[in-house]
């Protein structure tokens, strides 16, 4: 790869493309630890959805979907100007990399702000399970079992976002201000791994609370 | 200089694939409302992984690790199951 000819290498590695194959691994082996941290909230989901299905058809009518697919739209088109942000670190264009990267975290901030006011909603509604939880005409337990898991999965998705969102704009400061692109490529691309991990996350929790079953 | 033309095609290929999940949840597939939901995710998913992610290209080691994490995440759902499935009540 391009990049890999002048990066600077650290003294364990033999070459650039070692190095950065170990950097890679490293991404994807912290990956499959989100998978673990997000997989036993998705368990949970199963398990009660398979359990109480009526109640969760009931409960996800009450989210906001098309609030929903928008924010999804928006991190589809966000692990685009993502990909953009790699491939213009990886060919050293600068300000095409630090311009996707900022688009990126704009895009990131759009999703956080669409979900900040369906939570917004949501509470105002009563649908928060706290002590003013309120759902007309349903079993309370089970309807706040799928709010709880509404509130939990979404919110630490959120929370990675706010991650990324934060790391691009460091990373985007960094490339404006820095001597050498190249050194920064790989840590570009980790990154990107990282979102478009998130972006996953998300295409799998969009249609389990969003659409359970809209056609009735 | 690299092409963008397979982001291009996988980035419109995720709206389209958006649009066939919000488009079957409003038809009465039945029982297959949620594997079609599903299936649609995960093929969603297999682009990103495969062609944003770059996996397509990755050698055998991060394949494996990539895959060791989705193994482990389907045992750990499937044998859950096994037990919620099977109780009777």
């Amino acid at each position: 790869m391009l990049a890999d000819a002048q990066a600077p290498v650290a003294h364990q590695f033999e070459t650039a493309e070692q190095q950065r194959g170990a950097a890679t691994l490293g991404i994807w082996l912290f990956l499959a630890t989100e998978v673990l941290f997000f997989g036993g909230l998705f368990l949970a989901y199963t398990v009660y959805r398979l359990k109480y299905p009526e109640a969760f058809h009931e409960a996800s009518s009450h989210t906001l979907v098309a609030f929903g697919a928008v924010n999804t739209g928006v991190l589809l088109l966000s692990s685009f100007t993502m990909v953009l942000a790699v491939r213009a670190g990886g060919i050293r264009q600068r300000t095409a990399a630090v311009g996707f990267l900022l688009v990126t975290a704009l895009l990131g901030l759009g999703f956080l702000a669409i979900k900040g006011c369906e939570y917004a909603h949501e509470i105002q509604e009563g649908l928060l399970p706290d002590a003013n939880f309120h759902l007309a005409g349903a079993d309370p337990h089970l309807s706040r079992m799928f709010f709880y898991l509404y509130f939990l999965m979404t919110g630490l998705h959120a929370l990675h976002v706010t991650i990324g969102v934060v790391l691009l704009i460091i990373f985007a400061a960094w490339a404006k201000m820095t001597a050498r692109l190249e050194g920064l490529a790989t840590a570009i691309d980790l990154l990107g791994l990282y979102w478009h991990f998130v972006d996953i996350v998300w295409v799998f929790l969009f249609p389990l609370i969003y659409l359970v079953s809209r056609h009735s | 200089m690299s092409s963008i033309k397979p982001y291009v095609l996988v980035t419109i290929a995720l709206f389209l694939l958006l649009g066939a999940t919000i488009g079957a949840a409003y038809i009465d597939l039945g029982a297959f409302n949620t594997p079609v939901a599903m299936l649609i995710s995960l093929i969603k998913a297999g682009l990103i992984v495969t062609v944003f992610m770059h996996l397509r290209q990755a050698d055998g080691l991060i394949r494996l690790f990539a895959g060791v994490g989705v193994f482990w995440l389907a045992i750990m759902i499937l044998m859950t199951l096994t037990d919620f499935l099977t109780r009777g009540h």
